[in-house]
């Protein structure tokens, strides 16, 4: 049994990882205290440097894959934001480091606990994405996120989420693969022309120009979309080696599905129990959870959700101004269908570790049954809050003098 | 004043979540001593704070608090003076905040001198993300988060801040709160930036620079059978930080730099450095603009009745027109 921290550390572990870039902050910091602690024992034979800041902990990992070192590194909410100028950084220079972002609110208000927030605003910095919904699932792609990111087709950085709290502290059963395994899968890292001193090489020239910019810039987008086809052939291996294998999204119970609910992450378990419990009341409803998010995988939505009625999307972000931040890139994968559903339904829920149970599944079907009857597609993404949560926070409004209608848009089950 | 302030005015009732025994105790209530000691109303005073332990400091003052990011309780306290300069502007934040991740704007706002009070949590760890090293703590020094001891040497807060132009510069002890409160009073008397560096336990991570071994409890004094503490107050033997006269501005900072290296077996406290001659970056944006002070831009009235901006685009332009 082990947290979603240790898997992540484990899983820098069996990669044989060379060099270790951390900055502390919670819920991620377990992760790179125990690799800290391994460095020193020698279980693991890396360099481990703590920086003084998350901006110069990125730019010293992207730097260290330069010279052919495996690098990982870890952080969380307001750390990967302070890195934000880094993060563009090493994926222009196409310094392929495994990030691993322990999901958390980003501030003001500040809070601990899980939302995608963080990781999806770091959608377009040229990271890979995979969103991992077990502590399994986490070591296993920072393995594969490893074979991805140091293809020499790709060699782009490659960012893991794990969910804080509901994964990186919680237990699961995780096999830890032997070294043999990892060997057959992973090879030995080695970056072209690394910076080692043989041969001189400008890696990151300032453009002045618009075209060579263009040039640079088509360059990591087509890695990026190349990546898709390329995990599918390393997920192929990797299911050859460890028995386990991954897709870009799973679909889940969606065979012969009137209505899907889209989704990610750790909550997918919440949802995937929903599901089952409506399945047994005889509604025909399946869940499709993205695991690749960059390159987002629109092809295989697609066709995921061929046939489908209605789609709920539920989200673990709210964007001012916008609603949830996938629902856009959703809607556009379903756009070119012959056949689309008839309604796409925006909800957004467990924000700052908020909790969403089998009744707000069971809600979000109803929602989407009612949109295909009227045709109405509610306009705004609707929030979902338990009754007892929402009825709590109606206290706290009425105490504090506030409307409760402010909360419009509230459902409570 | 018609009603005398007492300590009860600048607490909150607000759970406190710090350790027992913990320095920033000492630290918060020498504080909240100094502002009633001033008689500073507490809507007149705002406390800015950076992220850990020491962030959580204006939660339990009750006067404006406002919990920043991590390493950037400056830059906000910055604009808040200025934007209203009769403001009493106090910060505390940790040594990981301040002089890691931070240190920019550390040394960038000695260059100023704004009239602010910088308080320093120094505990050598980085005590909310329990207890890896920050930049005062010593190489070869294992407090016990770190695996192996210190890779990196430490900062010398006193130096940094000299050197980087802030115009007060002292060390206080938690455990020592009278002698703290009197330092954060003339912090926040001096006009300009003041920067206190307080030796601050921290009994859950850092089991090196403890209370005991800050008040010598390993070293008895055969004589006395009492402990011979580390902490010293240099105004005792006869220091003098504060420079009397611009001329001798150079030899009183040269001085405090050498003091400030003094470490381990006699650890000074007090005032190591105060200049009064330059001018606070009020004074110097008063130069330039002389109504600064008195209609300062938190006063300006930016919106008429119907609001719209009260500032007139056809005069800014018009002092762009050739004649
Ligand atoms: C950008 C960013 N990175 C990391 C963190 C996590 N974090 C919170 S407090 C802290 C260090 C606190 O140490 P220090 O400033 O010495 O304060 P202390 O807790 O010792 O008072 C860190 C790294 C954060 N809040 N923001
Ligand atoms: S961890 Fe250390 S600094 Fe933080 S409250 Fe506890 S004793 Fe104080
Ligand atoms: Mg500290």
């Amino acid at each position: 049994m082990l947290t979603g921290n240790m898997s992540a550390a484990w899983g820098a572990r069996v990669a044989d990882v060379d060099y270790v870039a951390a900055y502390p902050i919670t819920p991620q910091s377990e992760i790179v205290e125990t690799l800290s602690k391994w460095t020193s024992t020698g279980e693991l034979n890396a360099k481990f440097v703590n920086f003084e800041s998350e901006h110069s902990m990125i730019t010293a990992a992207g730097a260290a894959s330069l010279t052919g070192a495996r690098v990982f590194t870890a952080t969380s909410s307001q750390g990967l934001f302070y890195a934000f100028e880094a993060l563009y950084t090493v994926a222009g220079w196409r310094a392929p480091i495994l990030l691993v972002n322990v999901a958390r609110g980003v501030g003001m208000p500040m809070v601990l606990q899980v939302e995608h927030g963080d990781v999806l605003a770091a959608r377009d910095s040229g990271f890979l994405q995979l969103h991992a919904e077990t502590c399994q699932e986490t070591l296993d792609f920072i393995l594969i996120g490893y074979r991805l990111a140091e293809d020499r087709r790709i060699l782009l950085p490659v960012m893991v989420n794990m969910d804080g709290f509901t994964l990186s502290f919680a237990r699961e059963p995780v096999e830890i693969p032997d070294k043999s395994q990892v060997e057959d899968f992973l090879p030995r890292y080695s970056y072209p022309r690394p910076l080692t001193g043989d041969e001189q090489v400008a890696y990151a020239p300032t453009m002045t120009e618009g075209v060579p910019y263009t040039f640079f810039k088509y360059q990591m987008y087509a890695a990026s979309i190349e990546a898709k086809h390329v995990f599918k052939q390393i997920v192929r291996d990797f299911s050859r080696v460890f028995g386990r294998g991954y897709d870009v999204l799973e679909s889940f119970m969606m065979d012969d599905a009137e209505y899907a609910v889209v989704c990610s992450n750790s909550y997918s378990s919440i949802i995937r129990a929903g599901v089952k419990a409506l399945r047994r009341r005889g509604v025909k409803v399946g869940m499709a959870r993205l695991r690749m998010i960059r390159p987002f995988p629109r092809e295989e939505l697609a066709k995921a959700l061929e046939g489908v009625e209605a789609v709920a999307v539920f989200e673990q972000n709210l964007a001012p101004g916008r609603g949830g931040a996938l629902y856009p890139e959703i809607v556009e994968a379903l756009y070119h269908m012959p056949e689309k559903p008839k309604a796409v339904v925006p909800f957004i829920g467990g924000l700052g570790g908020a909790n969403i149970g089998p009744e707000e599944v069971a809600y979000m079907v109803r929602v989407c049954e009612k949109a295909v009857k009227t045709g109405i597609v509610p306009q705004h993404p609707t929030l979902l809050l338990r009754e007892d949560d929402w009825s709590k926070l109606r206290e706290s409004l009425k105490v504090s003098g506030l409307p409760v209608e402010k909360m419009g848009v509230v459902h409570h089950v | 004043m018609a009603v005398k302030l007492s300590l009860a005015n600048y607490r909150t009732d607000l759970h406190n979540d710090w350790c027992p025994g913990c320095g920033d105790f000492g630290i918060l209530s020498a504080i909240q001593m100094a502002l009633a000691d001033l008689q500073i109303e507490p809507h007149r005073v705002a406390v800015f704070s950076g992220i850990g332990c020491s962030g959580k400091t204006p939660h339990y003052i009750n006067t404006y608090g406002i919990h920043t990011l991590h390493g950037r309780a400056l830059p906000y306290a910055i604009g808040a003076k200025l934007a209203n300069p009769e403001l009493t502007v106090l910060i505390a934040g940790g040594d990981g905040d301040g002089l890691g991740i931070g240190v920019g704007h550390f040394v960038s706002a000695g260059r100023r001198n704004v009239d602010i009070t910088y308080v320093l949590y120094d505990n050598g760890v980085y005590g909310l993300t329990k207890g890896q090293a920050s930049p005062t703590l010593q190489r070869g020094l294992k407090p016990k988060s770190l695996p192996k001891p210190n890779i990196n040497d430490a900062v010398n807060p006193i130096a940094i801040a000299i050197c980087s132009g802030y115009t007060f510069v002292a060390r206080g002890y938690a455990y020592d709160t009278k002698h703290l409160k009197e330092l954060i009073k003339k912090g926040i008397q001096h006009k300009g930036s003041a920067f206190i560096d307080v030796l601050q336990p921290c009994p859950t991570y850092n089991d090196i620079a403890t209370k005991e071994w800050f008040g010598g409890e390993d070293r008895i004094d055969p004589a006395t059978k009492k402990p011979i503490p580390r902490v010293y107050k240099m105004e005792d033997e006869g220091y003098d930080g504060e420079v009397r006269d611009p001329s001798e501005a150079a030899e009183k900072i040269q001085a405090a730099i050498m003091k400030s290296f003094e470490w381990g077996d006699r650890i000074p406290i007090g005032v190591f450095y105060r200049n009064p001659h330059i001018p606070s970056y009020e004074e110097r944006i008063s130069s330039r603009i002389p109504e600064y002070l008195e209609n300062y831009p938190a006063k300006q009235v930016i919106m008429d009745a119907n609001n719209h901006p009260t500032a007139r685009i056809e005069d800014i332009l018009n002092e762009f027109r050739i004649l």
